[in-house]
């Protein structure tokens, strides 16, 4: 009864909330206003039903967060799927199969398909990047896509001025982001938390106004246009060809990205980044350069951001500030959250969710923000870790201390 | 102990320390020698944990000398070093309030103690050479041995922060040791644990001074323990210090009574 009551309260609150949205439809041309009563019943119903599953997915949260908390010895028991990810065979396996299929793509599908598929790839790289910034290091950007404008100007510019080649500019366009991360870096070294996440989004915005005011160095609001696409021996490629070749570089970039992150998150710099993200104080006090490690967790980050600038500066061939707003910066950070910090199947899975996703729900592309809340909301609520959670590597002694004592 | 002059490891000189008009260290002189557990012990608030900080440069003293005498090496002051710099020289430390990386391995908590003792670069760890792949193997066995010391290697592939609370006072302890220090500072080790947790760790300090030939200076409330294994014993009490002396110097000590065991007294 109780349970009915609050549903019914929920389902008149969303009745209230979406009232001017649902009912109310101004007709501009016959200057009547529309009363689409029916709706009402609509949004009741649904968010009547809703509020149920809502309120039986809580209790199954609580009653497994209870279970954790009483029996000691199985405290976060790793689901199926996670343990099933612990398998090195079937993670192989999976991994080829996905390699193969990430080859073939541009041939299976259609070039609309194939540039989806780049700018989700690039995605990728940024999230992958930032997750080194922010999941690993634990320090808050909310200014990223600051380094992605970086990478692209300095392509853009480069091409524009000395007709400097993709393939020059792309390790070019990775070293000046991560100078930047290091500018960046250094008089944030100090701050931490909300004071960081401040600096950061600041920082993203002053690249942004440079971008758009600074008219005889960057062009100002209307960009650069003409960038060459990357180069293949002098070939002359159609653009069909062009993207099949900006999808297999972004398909390296990508596979070059996952081994070096991979490497680094359980190497000592990256355990150091860990460290520093859990205890700052502790970490310091165990002999840990401070500085130091906040210095390489931007410059790294930053790094990456800046290499698919330029790749991404080459693929649309024009730039603007427009393409650098918070809202960039935004999406990459939801990409690493949802995804889950530190895990880097988590976040490529992530980007391929939230870029791929409102391409191909183009039908519903009025709602997109409302379902990208909703999902947010759901996700911390339930699932506050992210889609896959971060699992630390293990180690194996007993082969290696028997290998010490043979020594 | 015998009575042979010591090397003296840690030399504390007219240590001050003020927060704004509060003086909350002052003017502590102390020293610490090779081989020696020494206590530090005083009512709450009596600034020993301050001091503790000041020493190892989590705060910048505002008046005085820390002086560190390494053996074999030149005399290094510390005061305003960073505290990596003071854990690189070989002086480390727990926490009175555990501060574990508690999303991290109980392996990977020591394995980070040996970073200082480490150097892969961004370089080395990309490329994987062999020079860092022998290095992260090392490190992962002198990480499991110093588990094995404190006995927690079963746990090594556990979260820390699913460990027992006595567990990680001793993680705490094994990963100050990672650091391979001449000196470990232990701010309340005992503190919540049962008596016979108390007594192994009592049996792991003085294995620790005498098998990894570490001093040690630590500050805690159970008087059994710091009365059972220390050499010497400071006493602070609003900031300075009034007391030092052997354990039953200090159990005599008219000042000290009044001080702090006579609060016992009453209770």
């Amino acid at each position: 009864m109780k349970n009915l009551k609050q549903s019914l309260a929920v389902a008149l609150w969303f009745i209230f909330l979406t009232f001017p949205l649902m009912v109310v439809k101004v007709n501009t041309s016959d200057q009547v206003v529309q009363w689409r009563w029916m709706n009402i019943l609509w949004v009741g119903v649904t968010f009547f039903v809703l509020s149920f599953i809502w309120r039986y997915a809580l209790v199954r949260k609580e009653a497994r967060q209870m279970a954790a908390l009483s029996g000691q010895d199985e405290h976060e028991k790793p689901t199926k799927f996670q343990e099933l990810l612990e398998d090195q065979s079937l993670r192989y396996r999976l991994m080829l199969g996905l390699l193969a299929f990430a080859l073939v793509f541009p041939w299976v599908f259609d070039t609309y398909q194939s540039t989806i598929m780049v700018s989700a790839l690039i995605y990728v790289v940024l999230g992958l990047g930032l997750n080194i910034t922010v999941g690993l290091a634990g320090l808050l950007d909310l200014g990223y896509v600051a380094f992605f404008a970086v990478g692209a100007y300095a392509y853009a510019l480069l091409n524009h001025h000395f007709g400097l080649g993709f393939w020059t500019c792309l390790p070019l366009g990775a070293a000046l982001g991560g100078i930047f991360g290091v500018i960046l870096g250094f008089p944030i070294l100090r701050l931490r938390g909300d004071y960081l996440a401040i600096v950061t989004l600041g920082f993203g915005m002053i690249v942004k106004v440079v971008l758009e005011n600074w008219s005889e160095f960057s062009f100002g609001p209307s960009g650069i246009a003409n960038i060459d696409r990357p180069s293949l021996f002098g070939l002359d490629m159609d653009i069909a060809a062009s993207t099949t070749y900006i999808y297999y570089i972004m398909i390296a970039l990508v596979i070059l990205t996952i081994i070096v992150t991979g490497r680094l998150k359980n190497s000592r710099i990256g355990r150091a980044w860990i460290a520093l993200r859990e205890d700052e104080i502790a970490c310091v006090a165990m002999g840990i350069d401070m500085a130091k490690t906040k210095m390489s967790a931007y410059a790294l980050g930053a790094c990456w951001a800046g290499m698919v600038g330029v790749v991404f500066a080459a693929k649309t061939t024009f730039i603007n500030p427009a393409s650098f707003t918070f809202m960039e910066s935004a999406i990459i950070l939801s990409i690493v959250v949802l995804g889950g910090m530190g895990s880097i199947l988590g976040v490529i899975l992530g980007a391929m969710i939230l870029i791929l996703m409102p391409e191909y729900l183009r039908a519903f592309s009025e709602y997109r923000m409302i379902i990208f809340g909703a999902a947010m909301v759901v996700m911390m609520i339930f699932r506050p870790q992210g889609i896959i959670s971060n699992i630390r590597q293990k180690y194996e002694f007993k082969g290696l201390k028997e290998k010490s004592e043979n020594v | 102990m015998s009575d042979t002059q010591k090397q003296v490891l840690l030399e504390v000189k007219g240590l001050t320390m003020d927060f704004g008009g509060l003086r909350a260290v002052d003017s502590i002189d102390l020293t610490v020698s090779a081989g020696e557990i020494a206590a530090l012990i005083g009512p709450n608030g009596a600034g020993k944990t301050t001091f503790f900080n000041c020493v190892t440069g989590i705060y910048t003293p505002t008046g005085g000398d820390v002086l560190l005498h390494p053996q074999g090496k030149p005399t290094r002051r510390v005061n305003g070093k960073k505290p990596n710099v003071i854990t690189t020289l070989g002086m480390a430390r727990t926490f009175q309030n555990i501060r574990l990386f508690s999303d991290m391995t109980v392996l990977e908590n020591v394995m980070i103690g040996r970073h200082c003792r480490t150097n892969t670069g961004l370089v080395g760890a990309i490329l994987r050479g062999a020079a860092a792949r022998r290095e992260e193997q090392e490190t992962v066995e002198f990480g499991y041995h110093l588990l094995e010391q404190v006995g927690l290697a079963e746990f090594a592939n556990e979260y820390s922060k699913n460990l027992p609370y006595g567990a990680m006072r001793r993680l705490e302890i094994a990963r100050a040791m990672a650091t391979e220090p001449f000196l470990l500072l232990l701010d309340e080790p005992a503190a919540g644990m049962n008596p016979q947790e108390t007594d192994e760790l009592d049996a792991l300090i003085c294995r620790i001074r005498d098998e990894g030939k570490i001093a040690i200076l630590l500050i805690e409330h159970d008087m059994k323990l710091v009365m059972n294994i220390s050499d010497n014993i400071h006493v602070m009490e609003y900031g300075k210090k009034i007391a030092t002396g052997t354990p039953q110097e200090i159990k005599d000590n008219p000042k000290v009574i009044e001080a702090y065991l006579g609060e016992e007294a009453d209770a």
